[in-house]
């Protein structure tokens, strides 16, 4: 079940490559702390949705669960004036709430994912304006803001979240890649070393047939949507600590989107059943410096979504296309086995 | 256009190999003008495959096939069509939702500029319904005839495509014994009419009244002819197997031990009106025999936790049990081998060694964590005790041959060492060496006094294995027979409803 992630690794040195020749800046310490930032965030984000993509499943509703729960982290430390930390824990409870709501809709309502979660980008993005009354507000104090309590507690919380750890002279690294390093750890260990990841993989490539063997499908499946939605909003607390000031209408719109895209790009199958954490973060990374690239380059940003579009779709191609050939020359083995195996028995008869 | 050996169809040392698998190793049939011929062989032995070369659907790697004493080279349905080949498929294709004309005539239907003639249409229909014998009105809705009549409209399909040749694969597997008759009846009229016919059966008694000529195949190869006269079950039989049923069907009987699996009056969601009550003890082999959706696999489905029972009670060792899922069976110690191997057996992508211990990876790990050394140790065994033929516990499922297949998915529950093993047609699609190993596991399991529980369409199967048989028919248990009470006649007899007579 390996998957081979050279494929998209080669693609994540030819973009930094081409990018770093056509614009030596963006080697600069300061825009290689941004892109190792920026790729974190995503990445964080996609790790949670290539489990639903293991499952066969898809989750359109990670956007809005990354903005509704920046919103409510703001809105609890701002408004309510919560302990940040207690705010933390409660909204990563809520992010958790919504998983398993999208997990019991699709399994024990048997309705189809797309719809359960497209109904929910709906209703988390339209919640988080109403709570808001659509201003923009923020879980750290910006310039002239006033009130604020427990300053010293968000002050740390924002260091943790999106701070800079200096490393030597000129590098410093922002803390979400910390949080990447571990989450995607854990994430790998969770699916190639532990049953339940077995049980996902299983159940992504034939829910009948791991269902027939004893495996609780079902239950596989919730734990997958729990996990993507907990990781949109661990996404959500690290993007609302980075942006500072939270938009209701905006932060996190077409995020789902980003998260798919490397998942599949990093060689998820929508089909289900395969996928690694390491290529998705690896395919996280590459749709962001090709947008850092777009910038620096000079290229129209209106091009931007095309050029990874075409981007996208020339991987995936590329991918099949190694597939079919890795399948026919499995094909011709077994063939050829098959064939020894006859021989083999014919001769027997043979002697006999 | 016929030649001097006045053959209309004619294959000459036909080769196929799918993957891990030669399903024919050089085969060869004739048919005349006007002749029913009747092609048997064990599961597995090429017959369905030919059938698909000879209709179009798929192509032979190797070998001559002849119509009309010319040399053709069918790439699709289509081409076979136009020279009057017709396959009537096991499964039937009609769409139910269209009526019995629009059936008929899809693709085909007469009018031009894309509109159709309603007229023509219904009056072509009308006059095929009539040569099957189905005085019914063409625009009546297919979904809304029982199956037999089904049948019945796609022969006149084939009729209405100038069919010269009718293929014919298990017509009768979900038919009564009315509309069995009733079909028989129609095939006759169409041989008298020159139309020449091949028909597959497992139904020996069938075979006899109809063909005038029998081929046999084993294993992917010829295994021989027989004339009109010399049809007859012990002949048929001799030439399928090889040897004699009792040296491949190899059985002890054992003492059976207290009962393991013992339903009263459970119901299945099929059926809910009607409660089945059996008993399966320790050492026995049962076998349930009866019709193409009698309601067997779903009895099966039912105690696995599949589709769980509407009432009635199950018990396991004395141990009353209502499963809900199939992982609450697996915990009560049963397991089932499913009749669709490549939808519920298997997870086709994985490998041999993730596939045999699926089941087993929650009783082995370690605080949720997989065990490798426990996971291969149960692929290693399961590959050495089933002879699973692979290049190594690595390969994917889906590369290896269905015998082979199947061997992975008994493998898979004899590491969970289950009280119960269920088996959904063991030896559909796989090849008779592979056969013989599932029979001898079985008798095999039987001796440890592992009771055993399974459905097979194939009258020797059921005659060979079974200790012990129900019969089901239309989702009731029509009769429970004993070993000295069984044969074909006795079978048939019960699953198309009838009942045993003094």
């Amino acid at each position: 079940m390996k998957k081979n992630v050279f494929g998209i690794f080669g693609l994540l040195v030819a973009v930094f490559a081409v990018t770093a020749i056509a614009d030596p800046n963006f080697l600069s310490a300061y825009n290689m702390q941004n892109t190792v930032k920026w790729s974190s965030l995503y990445g964080v984000m996609s790790i949670g949705v290539a489990f639903v993509i293991i499952t066969g499943g898809i989750d359109l509703s990670i956007g809005s669960v990354v903005g509704l729960v920046a919103v409510v982290l703001s809105f609890f430390t701002k408004i309510q004036g919560l302990d940040p930390i207690v705010a933390i824990g409660l909204t990563l409870l809520m992010s958790v709430v919504i998983g398993l709501i999208h997990g019991l809709l699709i399994t024990k309502a048997k309705l189809q994912p797309f719809v359960v979660t497209l109904c929910g980008l709906l209703i988390y993005r339209s919640l988080s304006r109403w709570l808001t009354d659509n201003q923009s507000l923020g879980p750290v104090p910006l310039e002239g803001d006033l009130g604020f309590e427990n300053l010293e507690q968000i002050l740390m919380l924002d260091f943790i979240f999106s701070g800079q750890i200096p490393i030597g002279d000129f590098f410093k690294l922002p803390t979400p890649a910390l949080f990447l390093l571990v989450l995607a750890l854990a994430g790998s260990i969770f699916l190639r070393k532990t049953i339940w990841g077995r049980y996902l993989y299983a159940l992504g490539n034939n829910e009948e047939g791991a269902r027939y063997s004893g495996i609780d499908t079902d239950r596989m499946k919730i734990i997958a949507y729990v996990l993507c939605s907990f990781f949109a909003g661990i996404a959500g607390i690290l993007f609302a600590f980075e942006l500072g000031s939270v938009q209701p209408a905006q932060t996190g719109e077409f995020y789902e989107l980003f998260a798919i895209a490397a998942a599949v790009l990093g060689g998820c199958s929508l089909r289900g059943g395969e996928g690694s954490i390491l290529g998705v973060i690896i395919a996280a990374a590459v749709i962001r410096i090709i947008f850092n690239s777009i910038n620096m380059v000079g290229i129209s940003t209106h091009l931007e979504f095309g050029i990874l579009g075409l981007v996208i779709l020339l991987g995936v191609i590329g991918d099949e296309m190694l597939k079919k050939k890795m399948a026919e020359r499995q094909v011709a083995a077994s063939e050829k086995l098959a064939a020894e195996l006859s021989g083999k028995s014919k001769n027997k008869e043979n002697l006999e | 256009m016929s030649d001097e050996s006045g053959l209309l169809l004619e294959v000459r040392d036909l080769k196929k190999s799918f993957p891990g698998v030669l399903a024919l190793k050089g085969v060869s049939l004739t048919l005349g003008k006007g002749e029913v011929i009747s092609l048997i062989g064990e599961n597995g032995a090429g017959k369905s495959t030919l059938m698909k070369i000879l209709a179009g659907v798929q192509p032979a790697d190797s070998g001559d096939y002849f119509i009309d004493g010319e040399k053709v080279d069918f790439k699709n349905v289509r081409e076979a069509m136009d020279m009057g080949i017709a396959l009537i498929h096991q499964e039937l294709n009609l769409a139910s939702n269209l009526d019995l004309a629009s059936n008929i005539f899809l693709g085909r239907e007469p009018g031009n500029k894309g509109f159709i003639d309603e007229q023509e249409l219904h009056a072509e229909a009308s006059r095929h319904l009539k040569r099957v014998g189905l005085n019914l009105p063409s625009d009546t809705i297919a979904g809304s005839l029982p199956i037999g009549k089904q049948q019945l409209v796609e022969i006149a399909k084939a009729l209405s495509c100038n069919a010269r040749v009718l293929i014919m694969d298990e017509p009768t597997s979900s038919l009564s014994q009315k509309e069995t008759e009733t079909l028989f009846e129609v095939v006759k009229g169409l041989r008298d009419e020159g139309i020449s016919v091949i028909y597959i059966s497992h139904r020996l008694g069938e075979v006899k009244e109809l063909s005038d000529r029998v081929t046999v195949f084993r294993d992917g190869e010829n295994a021989g002819d027989l004339a009109k006269d010399e049809i007859n079950h012990d002949n048929m039989v001799r030439l399928m197997v090889g040897r004699e049923l009792s040296e491949f069907y190899d059985r002890d009987i054992h003492q059976p031990g207290e009962c393991v699996l013992k339903a009263v009056n459970v119901v299945s969601p099929t059926y809910p009106e009607i409660p089945v009550s059996i008993e399966v003890r320790a050492g026995e082999i049962v076998g349930i025999a009866g019709l193409v959706g009698a309601g067997r696999t779903e009895l099966l489905q039912t105690f696995f936790g599949v589709t769980p029972s509407l009432g009635g009670e199950l018990e396991v060792d004395g141990v009353s049990f209502s499963p809900c899922s199939p992982a609450d069976a697996v915990h009560a110690g049963l397991a089932l081998a499913p009749e669709d191997r490549k939808q519920h057996g298997l997870v086709l992508p994985m490998t041999v060694r993730e596939n045999a211990s699926l089941p087993s990876l929650e009783r082995d790990q370690k605080i949720g964590f997989l065990d490798h050394s426990k996971e291969k140790e149960i692929a290693d065994e399961a590959v050495e005790q089933m002879k699973i033929k692979t290049p190594s516990i690595e390969q994917a499922a889906r590369f290896l041959s269905g015998g082979n297949q199947q061997k992975i998915v008994l493998g898979k529950w004899l590491a969970m060492n289950p009280k119960l093993l269920m088996l959904d047609e063991p030896t559909r699609g796989i090849d008779i060496g592979a056969k013989r190993e599932i029979y001898k596991l079985m008798e095999k399991l039987a001796g440890k006094g592992i009771a055993i529980l399974f459905v097979s369409s194939e009258m020797e199967e059921v005659l060979g294995m079974a200790d012990r048989v129900y019969v089901m028919h239309e989702g009731r248990i029509s009769g429970e027979l004993q070993k000295n009470q069984m044969s074909e006649g006795s079978i048939m007899q019960l699953a198309t409803g009838g009942s045993l007579a003094a």
